[in-house]
């Protein structure tokens, strides 16, 4: 049975994806980590799936629609409060482009 | 006025409140006077919310309006369930301050009813965990005994619960996060089948997978808590519009005729043998009630937990992608850019376990590895479901273990993280199937509680109720109590 081996470059380059950071050490102990867990996914190898239909919820709700109608919306001072940093009634946020000041 | 929960259950609250014999704010000043009498052992609740608690029981004793039995009665909430101006963080850095501008659907029913929140309760992080020792904020220790874990992921609500904090308490249950802390505390959880209750306003975590439930002591208080929480709402996609039936209706305590089926595979390597036989012990009980017992195979049992960590973390990933410190909680400091800010926020405001599940998950959705894992996965659990659903054709229950072993030490396995996974084999293939599952009390191991857990037919949450109640009925082990009870 194949094994999957993670290397510390792919860790790195999921981290990335994951929009997260490691330092040096913890890049070393999540790629031993990960890289046990992926040994105990590689078991479901030993099922033969060929002919089975994946299941991705059980459901028996196909879709609901509500009507269209809004409510719940004036909430804008609400929501402002929660967040970090606000200015002029607005979400602040560092530059968006590098290069660029604030 | 001191009110020792060991005392009561729900109904006799109830029927106190009805005689005035007590007020709802004498309920709520008592669960808050014994919060602050054992939570300093027990670190159940991450935080109290007095003043509001205390203001909503006065309305409720002004209206005088005691017709529904959790009118007036105070509950703990998970802290990954959103409370209208109240910090809910998910035990995570990442919201520490966060005050959500709504209700959760089960916290606006809970509310409507006149049931009172006291606090909320500690978790692992955004409920990633089996020992609530994930929490950023504190840790929990188990009900019986403080040296050992309380379970997760709902590990302060179920010892709040065990120790008579409250009267009952609300969890969510995404591999065993109700039933196995249930279990650990000697107390009744359950998870009812994916659908029976509206998820609208939990933190997601897995969303094909994650249930609210309750804990209570007996399983006729669940069974009470379960029908107000139950039913179908429009903000979730994914709530039943079947018919909400009386939970309560079936607690006769007669099995006669119930057919039980018991899996080979529960009972297989990794099994604690002391736990073993107490639940054999708890099965032979509930034979001499009069139902008849076959053992049974369920073979894809010991492919569940590598489906489900694959399942939950592809899901988590997506799902705690929304964490960025742009609308809400925790924002890094010192960054250039926008693109910094998000991996400056999250690497710093997410614990390590959080981080581990994100990488797992997003690793299993990536290029290259998207069918060897996440779709290998969802038909792995297809599997899962057949087998289920073979036993059910002729069965009306399936019990086991809740867990393979009893409580152990803090700090004995938090950093040993495959450990932790294969621990969760037992329920885990519940939440996949989206069925109830149950766990009640079933005794004790070197003095710890062990759990039972009654696994049903999808929206049997009654026959399973039915089950647990005639074996708690006839072993009558709610009667005892952790040493925490004398503090009262």
């Amino acid at each position: 049975m194949a094994e999957t081996i993670i290397t510390r470059d792919e860790v790195a380059h999921v981290a990335g994806l994951a929009k997260l950071a490691f330092n040096d050490a913890d890049l070393d102990q999540f790629t031993t980590q990960l890289g046990d867990i992926l040994n105990i996914f590689d078991t479901l190898n030993e099922v033969n799936t060929d002919d089975v239909i994946p299941t991705y919820s059980v459901t028996e709700n196909v879709n609901h629609l509500r009507e269209d109608v809004a409510n719940n919306w004036n909430q804008k001072q609400e929501l402002l409060n929660n967040a970090p940093l606000e200015a002029a009634d607005l979400i602040k946020v560092p530059a968006i482009l590098n290069g660029e000041g604030e | 006025m001191t009110i020792n929960y060991f005392e009561h259950d729900l109904t006799s609250l109830h029927n106190q409140l009805v005689n005035k014999e007590v007020s709802a704010v004498d309920l709520t000043r008592a669960s808050l006077d014994n919060i602050s009498k054992t939570d300093d052992k027990l670190n159940a609740f991450i935080s109290t919310n007095p003043d509001e608690a205390i203001a909503q029981a006065q309305k409720i004793d002004e209206k005088s309006d005691f017709s529904n039995v959790l009118t007036g009665l105070p509950l703990g909430l998970k802290d990954n369930m959103a409370t209208k101006g109240i910090q809910t963080t998910g035990a995570s850095h990442i919201l520490e301050g966060f005050k959500p501008v709504y209700n959760a659907t089960v916290v606006e029913k809970l509310q409507n009813l006149g049931a009172v929140s006291v606090g909320k309760t500690n978790m692992d992080e955004f409920a990633m965990g089996g020992s609530t020792e994930t929490s950023y904020y504190k840790q929990t220790s188990n009900a019986w005994d403080h040296s050992k874990v309380p379970g997760g992921s709902s590990g302060g609500s179920a010892a709040a619960v065990a120790a008579g904090q409250v009267p009952f308490a609300l969890g969510s249950d995404t591999g065993g996060s109700i039933r196995q802390p249930a279990a650990f505390n000697g107390i009744v959880g359950l998870k009812p089948t994916y659908g029976r209750v509206s998820r609208w306003g939990l933190f997601a975590m897995a969303s094909s997978l994650d249930q609210i439930g309750p804990f209570t002591r007996t399983v006729k208080d669940n069974a009470t808590v379960l029908n107000a929480i139950a039913g179908f709402d429009e903000k979730d996609s994914t709530s039943s519009q079947r018919e909400v039936p009386d939970f309560t209706a079936k607690l006769s305590g007669d099995v006669k005729g119930l057919k039980i089926a018991v899996p080979k595979e529960y009972f297989g390597e990794g099994i604690d043998p002391k736990v073993a036989k107490q639940v054999k012990a708890a099965i032979a009980q509930l034979e001499a009630l009069g139902a008849t017992v076959d053992e049974v195979s369920l073979p894809h049992t010991k492919y569940g937990v590598a489906a489900y960590y694959i399942i939950m973390s592809s899901e988590a990933s997506s799902n705690l992608q929304r964490y960025d410190g742009v609308r809400y909680g925790f924002r890094a400091d010192d960054v250039k850019n926008l693109e910094d800010l998000y991996v400056k926020t999250r690497s710093e405001g997410f614990g390590d376990e959080v981080k581990r599940r994100i990488m797992l998950g997003t690793f299993s959705l990536s290029a290259g590895a998207y069918d060897a894992f996440f779709k290998k996965a969802a038909k792995i659990r297809t599997l899962l479901i057949e087998d289920f659903n073979k036993v059910f054709e002729n069965y009306d229950v399936i019990v086991g273990p809740t867990a393979p072993t009893a409580a152990y030490g803090l700090g004995e396995e938090v950093d040993d993280p495959t450990a932790m996974y294969l621990a969760d084999v037992l329920t885990i293939p519940v939440n996949l199937a989206g069925l109830p599952g149950l766990s009640v009390n079933a005794g004790f191991v070197d003095g710890l509680p062990v759990g039972l857990q009654i696994i049903g037919k999808p929206f049997d949450e009654q026959t399973v109720y039915q089950t647990g109640y005639a074996y708690e009925q006839a072993s009558r082990l709610f009667e005892q109590h952790p040493d925490v009870a004398k503090e009262y």
